[in-house]
């Protein structure tokens, strides 16, 4: 295992050189050096001079690619590209366009974005089972009907729709918690419960209708049959065995995500003015500041292929026949 | 499966306790503020856009002035409440004594001829006994820190000493100095180095000494332009005749910096942590930064050091009435505190608003139909359920002027052609500018009749308002040589609003009226500026924000030597007229008074001829207050009126409480239909397990 886990190690070098390679054409192919200065000069008054020096201060003063002007291996080197790229392979995040440290913005912004993700996550799990669960055990019945009725229409329904909807009822009407923000400490906790329920309630739909299809797959195995002969209840026979068996996918699934959780949830801490790295990464594409873009892309890659690894352990881990080679 | 099952189970608990600590009979349970006393007195309002620089030589934002205006002190500042605006000595004793000399050092009248004048001299005295907030880097210890120890703060408030000081002349010369600090990028380093002396000189000096920020100390290094005459006064000399200098000394650019301050501040590894002064500023001003958390709040607290001032005693005609002169003389700031919080979408925003939790609120234009309606006159109205909540709502013009320009280089629209000139008159007789602000601004804004925004000197002096006219437009359409029509292309900046495509079709329809075929070429704001700046707009939308309350300002967004193409000036239109230009350079060094205003006249009529532009219009401001909060005078160029507001908290957190009282009762409903959902569960698993093998 650990011959194949160095080498997935390995194979990610050049997928995060790659996904380096585009985030960096693709912004510039929008943005030249001197549109950025000219967003964090302010746009009045910006003199050639002025756009030079903020270049010069902030590392764009260089060709993209290519230094013409250059010679020998300089050409490559004396770039942008390759002077942003080395360090960040060397996990040296520097400073933002605006100047501040970006080290220190994630680590004061992964802790909103995680209390929100985590609880999110194992509460939507276990109501997406539990729905999931139910609508297996009254398969073929008026229930399971209505319930994949309502799992369409829920999945049907806009993210945004739920947070709207969600801050009008309960937090306009109803008056239960506040509408947004964000505070430290243990009073976090009623700036939370709103996202996370409208997180859970969004995911109800999609989770429960892929949950049930695991579910009636195991249903049909005569390992079940064998337990309804042997005279277990039926609700025996979902919590004991199908419930054990169909965990394997839906585990090694959310492992995959697991990392990702890191990154925030956009349009959540957006709306509910979380302080987190989903509105960090948002803001910087909205104030086109590439340093930060550049840095949260590769940490989100790094994480995207951090979960598939973990994903092909977890799958060793819980079903003893595969073998990582 | 256990381990998940405790870990949900644990949170669960925590929320119930969440919920439980929410259950204050005081405080209701939607309280965003969980840490703050309800009844402390401190105002709450929002902002939208992070703060990126709170630097003085750096910040040139609205979204950072309403903050670093309350913390820094440039030695004047506008008088709150007298229009058209009004300088008055803030840190100085009175305002800038200002000395003309000749190429021979002679002293020379202000009225002397222009080109007799080759330099003035701005002699400014602040008043003696002012202090900066107390800060570490007043203290002697913290100013030579090793590397290794400076490793170890991580935020400011991990400096356990603090000192101040005294204010004196030094700290402005020193900031002066910083505006050519080649690592600061200040924006206003480019107009300033073309007035101060010296100033270019002291950045060449920077940048060819090569040395890094950390070492440098600008005590070192001269600046021909600034002297210090004594301890409380000092000099700027300044190239030739620039009388719109003394508005740049109400910025923040021209706040002091003390030298301990910036030395502090250079330390690299403080700068690791963000302990930069673009990050916690240190002023005079009644107020110091206190939190800044640009992704969550930003919190102002009265500084212990503030010398003290008093409401202003006079205002202009009407603001005895409207009661804004209820606190003459006495003593401010009234405030203790101000909580800014970020709050990037607009239905939180308002929902906080009208349920008590900001004190004061602009209107989007979602909520515009259920909080505003007119009356048959015209007249602005609040709607019931606001006024039920004692809401009160002020309008002002901002100094703010929106248009519709021509590209005066393009071959169509542009130059000094009658037919050219009769296009362009004929597009902006035909423009129902009126109509566009009833459509896309709820009626917010005045149509203008020319580029000088109300309660600016010489506004006055602008032809009346022209009565639209689609049969005069036609005619001149066909004295412009285009009786069949012509098809012109159209750019603005393409700003994710929904009204984007109305606001074209819009346009459109104003083309068609003579017979014009509009393209819209709408793109993002950076390849719009770069087609204004390579001149390849042919007609557009833009607006401009005065830098300060003086005609001048608006006025040289047509001066030909200001064009954007050939001078990579602000004249996006790229007119030029020699005979504008001329008045235009009498008219900037003349003091406001009749023979200004006559010159001005004669300006905006050469532009209202020429039509460079189609006058849009200025914006109007809606502003909602709650009943607790004192009324305020708008003011739209000055940043530090925070120190003149005044609210009664006890009232607000009345209420707040009353208003903000949950309902419960859904719960109970909810559970009864949770219920309902479970019992025919219930019941067919019972019915199944009592059926046998059979199943379902």
């Amino acid at each position: 295992m650990w011959t194949y886990l160095i080498r997935r190690l390995l194979y990610a070098i050049p997928i995060l050189i790659g996904v380096n390679v585009i985030t960096f054409a693709l912004f510039f192919f929008v943005n030249s050096p001197d549109d950025i200065a000219n967003i964090h000069l302010g746009g009045k008054y910006v003199t050639e001079e002025a756009k030079k020096d903020w270049k010069m201060a902030h590392g764009y003063h260089a060709p993209l690619f290519f230094n013409a002007t250059a010679s020998g291996v300089n050409t490559l080197t004396d770039t942008i590209f390759f002077q942003k790229s080395v360090k960040l392979f060397m996990f040296d995040f520097g400073v933002s366009d605006s100047g501040r440290d970006i080290i220190q913005a994630i680590s004061e912004r992964y802790l909103p974005s995680l209390l929100i993700a985590i609880p999110t996550l194992l509460l939507g799990l276990l109501v997406d089972i539990t729905v999931a669960g139910l609508l297996a055990f009254f398969l073929g019945t008026y229930l399971d009907t209505l319930g994949i009725f309502l799992c369409v229409v829920l999945i049907s329904i806009s993210a945004l729709f739920y947070i709207i909807v969600g801050q009008y009822l309960f937090a306009k009407i109803l008056l239960w918690f506040p509408i947004s923000g964000y505070v430290g400490g243990f009073d976090a906790i009623k700036f939370l419960i709103l996202p996370i329920i409208i997180g859970v309630v969004a995911g109800i739909g999609s989770g429960a209708r892929w949950y049930r299809t695991l579910f009636i797959e195991e249903l049909h195995k005569d390992y079940v049959r064998t337990a309804e002969a042997k005279g277990l209840s039926r609700l025996q026979v979902m919590f004991k065995h199908i419930l054990r068996n169909a965990l394997i996918p839906i585990l090694t699934g959310v492992v995959a995500i697991l990392p990702l959780l890191f990154m925030g949830s956009l349009l959540m801490e957006s709306f509910f003015g979380i302080p987190g790295l989903g509105s960090y990464t948002i803001d910087a594409i909205r104030e086109q500041d590439f340093a930060i873009v550049r840095v949260m892309v590769f940490i989100g890659t790094a994480l995207y292929i951090l979960g598939l690894i973990l994903t092909d352990i977890s799958y060793v881990m819980v079903d003893p026949r595969v073998r990582l080679t | 499966m256990n381990r998940i099952v405790q870990v949900v189970y644990v949170f669960l608990i925590l929320i119930g306790l969440g919920l439980l600590t929410g259950c204050n009979d005081d405080i209701p349970w939607n309280d965003p503020y969980p840490y703050e006393n309800p009844k402390a007195n401190t105002l709450y309002s929002a902002f939208n856009e992070q703060p990126k620089h709170l630097d003085p030589a750096r910040s040139y934002s609205s979204a950072e002035w309403p903050i670093i205006g309350q913390i820094y002190e440039p030695p004047l500042q506008y008088h709150y409440l007298k229009r058209p605006y009004e300088l008055e000595p803030l840190t100085a004793t009175q305002l800038p004594v200002v000395k003309y000399f000749d190429k021979q050092d002679h002293e020379v009248s202000e009225d002397a001829a222009l080109e007799s004048i080759a330099y003035s001299v701005y002699e400014i005295q602040i008043k003696p006994g002012i202090y900066y907030e107390p800060h570490p880097a007043f203290v002697n210890k913290y100013l030579n820190l090793t590397p290794e120890e400076a490793r170890k703060y991580r935020k400011l408030s991990d400096f356990k000493e603090t000192a101040t000081r005294e204010l004196i002349g030094e700290d402005y010369i020193y900031q002066i100095k910083r505006l050519a600090e080649p690592t600061l990028s200040s924006p206003i380093y480019g107009v300033m180095s073309r007035y101060i002396e010296g100033l270019k000189e002291l950045r060449e000096t920077l940048v060819a000494s090569g040395i890094e920020r950390v070492e440098k100390d600008l005590r070192n290094f001269s600046l021909t332009g600034v002297e210090e005459v004594d301890r409380y006064t000092y000099r700027i000399r300044i190239k030739g005749k620039y009388p719109e200098f003394r508005y740049w000394l109400a910025m923040p650019f021209f706040s002091p910096v003390p030298w301990e301050v910036a030395r502090f501040y250079a330390e690299p590894n403080l700068n690791t942590h963000n302990i930069t002064l673009d990050w916690y500023p240190v002023g005079t001003g009644p107020y110091k930064l206190t939190e800044n958390n640009p992704e969550r709040r930003m919190v102002l607290v009265k500084n212990p050091q503030f010398r003290g001032e008093t409401y202003p005693t006079v205002g202009a005609q009407g603001d005895k009435e409207l009661g804004l002169l209820e606190d003459a003389g006495k003593p401010i700031p009234m405030l203790d505190k101000q909580i800014y919080t970020l709050e990037r979408e607009d239905i939180p925003y308002w929902n906080k608003f009208l349920q008590g939790y900001y004190d004061v609120s602009g209107i989007q234009s979602d909520n515009f139909g259920s909080s505003i309606q007119f009356n048959p006159q015209g007249g602005i109205l609040l709607t019931e359920k606001l006024n039920e909540k004692g809401i009160r709502l002020q309008t002002s013009i901002a100094p703010i002027v929106y248009y519709w320009g021509f590209n005066m280089l393009d071959d169509v629209v542009g130059g000094n052609t009658e037919s050219a000139r009769k296009l362009r008159q004929a597009i902006a007789m035909a423009f129902d500018v009126e109509e566009f602000i009833t459509i896309f601004l709820n009626g917010r804004g005045q149509v203008a009749n020319g580029p000088i925004p109300t309660d600016v000197f010489g506004f006055e002096m602008q032809p009346a308002l022209k009565q639209k006219n689609g049969e005069v437009a036609k005619e001149l359409i066909k004295e412009a040589g285009y009786p069949n029509g012509l098809t012109l292309y159209f750019d603005a900046i393409t700003s994710g609003n929904p009204d984007e495509i109305a606001i074209d079709a819009w346009l459109r329809k104003q083309f068609a009226k003579i017979g014009v075929q509009m393209i819209a070429r709408n793109t993002d704001y950076n390849r719009f500026q770069e087609k204004i700046k390579n001149g390849s707009a042919q007609v557009f939308f833009w607006g401009w924000n005065a830098d300060y309350p003086d005609p001048e300002n608006f006025l040289s967004l047509f001066y030909g030597p200001n064009g954007s193409v050939k001078f990579s000036g602000e004249n996006t239109a790229n007119y030029s007229n020699a005979e504008y230009d001329s008045l235009f350079e009498k008219m900037r060094v003349l003091k406001d008074g009749p023979e200004r205003l006559t010159i001005i006249q004669k300006m905006v009529e050469i532009l209202d001829k020429d039509a460079p532009w189609v006058w849009g219009f200025y914006p109007k401001t809606f502003t909602l207050y709650h009943q607790w909060t004192h009324i305020t005078k708008p003011n739209g160029v000055a940043n530090n009126t925070l120190k003149y507001v005044r609210l009664d908290p006890n009232l607000r957190a009345e209420k707040r409480e009353l208003w903000n009282k949950i309902i419960v009762w859904p719960i109970v409903l909810m559970m009864i239909i949770l219920l309902l959902l479970i019992l025919p569960a219930i019941y067919r698993y019972w019915r199944r397990e009592h059926k046998g093998i059979g199943g379902i």
